[in-house]
């Protein structure tokens, strides 16, 4: 709460005038509120009507819906393979998402509950990759995954380069060390291993941290796009974001309607993941009301 | 997307070591070292490899020609020119994007009704890729068919041609992209201003403080070290999620001088690595990149030491 106003009857006898002022004050606040929501959901509520209406009426500047969005929907999701590539990007999304939460908690595990030796140069070392970013590697990340490992068109080189996080490990790192050590330690007596610790204490006690991180990094998956654009040369395994380029392109003649019911369907998931996790993102970065 | 605050940059000398075990911590950390060794360091070096030679990924040629590729487009006046054009669109987008944002965050931190709801709808669409974003502003803009224009030519009677004058795209890539960053930011002040003392506001207010002193006077201070570490992510995305961007909403054109108008770093580089093939151009592109990123890393590291208080 930014300013927090006192229940207590006022100690000076001009808070009349504050508070009317006050009153005031908080009406401008609901209309400058619902007028930036307004202009900043312009964009997705304008494709969002656009989607529905039929494609007589989508080249017009009406604004009305119509109720043509299934027809627009089936018409992406078969004839420009729209279900396929949410399919594909949905499998990389998971996977990746699951990958990295996975390796970062077993890696922050390490760096926590762990003394030895060479543990400060592997911390950089995975700290420092968060200034290599893959669009600057790109070049030679072709070179590798093609034509060493042979992976284009695979799903394997839109997964597996993007499994280590240095945000996940760095996030874990600072939350478990919030952790008292005692409970590490009465585990420890206890006969509990370090995986055991991890699954049945670290876990549980994480899940604000985990879901904030899920959030992020199934975003993060699933709007790659220029690593998907160079490395994937068969429409078939192609992503759903390069996949809305081609929708674009198709000849001269863009079929509005059903770009747009395209665009809506591939926001979805994202939105879902983060509407479903919208109180742990919130709590793994202290959104809420009370801290 | 670290939170600065809670950085603690070095690891602890152990006072949280419970377990025992040689191996097992090195287990633990290899699935993550191995990705990272392969998929980022690895072709890190071969970026800096390449970058001496004239190659071509797609024939599999290589010829040594030590500095000849960075010497070429330090003295292309095209590279230049993307160059300068990628510095305004980073200074443009980071400046308009924090003020804006912060600005909504504030009010959207104010302890009115209903606040929770107006605090979800501004950061959902952080959920929106650039893709979906790009795909969204062409056909808004669209000279002809878009809605925009529509408005414009109804209220004004102009009609511009957003996509194809140079000085328009620049500013609706732009635009575009302020638009795109805002839910992040929000969502890292909105954190950072529900953590502000109210008791130091609200004493500044009883002392008869008017709202915008104690936004600018004591607020705004004490939200320096998260807007210089969004100033840093917000360089980064600049310089690189703009790529599906320009790529969807203008293919880096319309064409002025030497360079298409919205071709900024990233996409010469796609372009010169993947479209003219110039493997050794790109790579050399890509290193100079990487310097960039470590410039402005360090900067972060070392301004943010000497002149941004931390906390606890």
């Amino acid at each position: 709460m930014a300013v927090k106003h006192p229940a207590a009857p006022p100690a000076r006898a001009d808070r009349a005038a504050p508070r009317s002022r006050r009153a005031r004050g908080v009406w401008v606040t609901h209309a400058a509120l619902i007028l930036a929501i307004l202009i900043i959901s312009a964009p997705l509520i304008f494709a969002v009507i656009k989607s529905t209406q039929t494609s007589s009426v989508v080249l017009s500047p009406s604004l009305l819906p119509g109720g043509a969005f299934l027809q627009n929907l089936s018409g992406v999701w078969e004839d420009a393979h729209l279900g396929r590539y949410m399919r594909n990007s949905l499998v990389v999304a998971v996977c990746v998402t699951a990958g990295k939460t996975t390796l970062a908690l077993l890696a922050a595990l390490a760096f926590v509950y762990f003394r030895f030796p060479l543990k400060g140069a592997a911390f950089t070392l995975v700290l420092l990759s968060l200034m290599l970013p893959t669009e600057v590697l790109i070049i030679a990340l072709f070179d590798l995954v093609s034509r060493d490992l042979k992976w284009a068109n695979t799903y394997a080189a839109i997964i597996v380069p993007f499994l280590a996080s240095a945000t996940g490990t760095f996030l874990f790192r600072q939350h478990f060390l919030s952790i008292p050590t005692s409970l590490a330690d009465a585990a420890r007596i206890d006969g509990c291993g370090p995986l055991r610790y991890l699954t049945h204490i670290l876990i549980p006690m994480s899940t604000n941290t985990i879901g904030a991180l899920a959030v992020i990094q199934f975003v993060y998956a699933w709007d790659q796009y220029i690593w998907p654009l160079v490395i994937m040369q068969q429409d078939d395994k192609q992503v759903v974001q390069v996949g809305l380029r081609k929708l674009i392109e198709v000849g001269g003649q863009t079929d509005w309607g059903a770009v747009m019911a395209g665009a809506v369907i591939t926001a979805l998931p994202p939105l879902i993941v983060f509407t479903a996790l919208q109180k742990q993102f919130s709590r793994g970065f202290a959104l809420t009301e009370d801290k | 997307m670290l939170s600065p605050g809670r950085a603690r940059p070095t690891p602890d000398a152990g006072e949280n070591a419970v377990f025992r075990g040689r191996a097992l911590p090195w287990v633990f950390l290899l699935p993550s070292l191995l990705i990272l060794a392969v998929f980022i360091y690895l072709p890190a070096l071969q970026t800096l490899r390449l970058a001496a030679y004239r190659a071509n990924v797609i024939l599999g040629t290589e010829q040594f020609v030590g500095l000849a590729n960075f010497a070429e487009l330090l003295s292309s006046p095209a590279y230049r020119q993307v160059a300068l054009q990628t510095l305004v669109f980073t200074v443009l987008t980071v400046t308009f994007g924090l003020l804006l944002s912060l600005g909504l965050a504030w009010l959207a931190s104010r302890p009115v009704r209903g606040a929770s709801t107006y605090r979800l709808l501004l950061i959902y669409p952080y959920a929106l890729s650039p893709a979906i974003a790009g795909t969204l502003w062409l056909f808004l803009f669209n000279p002809e068919i878009g809605v925009v224009n529509a408005l414009l030519g109804e209220l004004f009677g102009v009609r511009p041609r957003w996509l194809d004058t140079p000085v328009l795209a620049f500013g609706l890539v732009t635009l575009a992209a302020i638009w795109k960053g805002l839910a992040y930011n929000i969502v890292f002040y909105l954190a950072s201003i529900q953590n502000l003392p109210g008791d130091v506001m609200e004493a500044a207010e009883i002392d008869g403080a008017t709202p915008a002193q104690v936004f600018w006077r004591v607020a705004f201070p004490l939200l320096s070290p998260i807007t210089f570490f969004l100033v840093f992510t917000n360089i980064i995305a600049a310089l690189f999620d703009s790529f599906a961007l320009t790529d969807i909403l203008t293919r880096g054109g319309p064409y002025t001088g030497n360079a298409g108008a919205t071709t900024f770093l990233v996409y010469q580089l796609y372009q010169d690595g993947f479209v003219n093939f110039k493997t050794g151009a790109a790579a050399a592109q890509a290193a100079l990149m990487l310097a960039l990123v470590a410039f402005v890393t360090w900067m972060q590291f070392r301004l943010g030491e000497r002149r941004v208080h931390y906390g606890s």
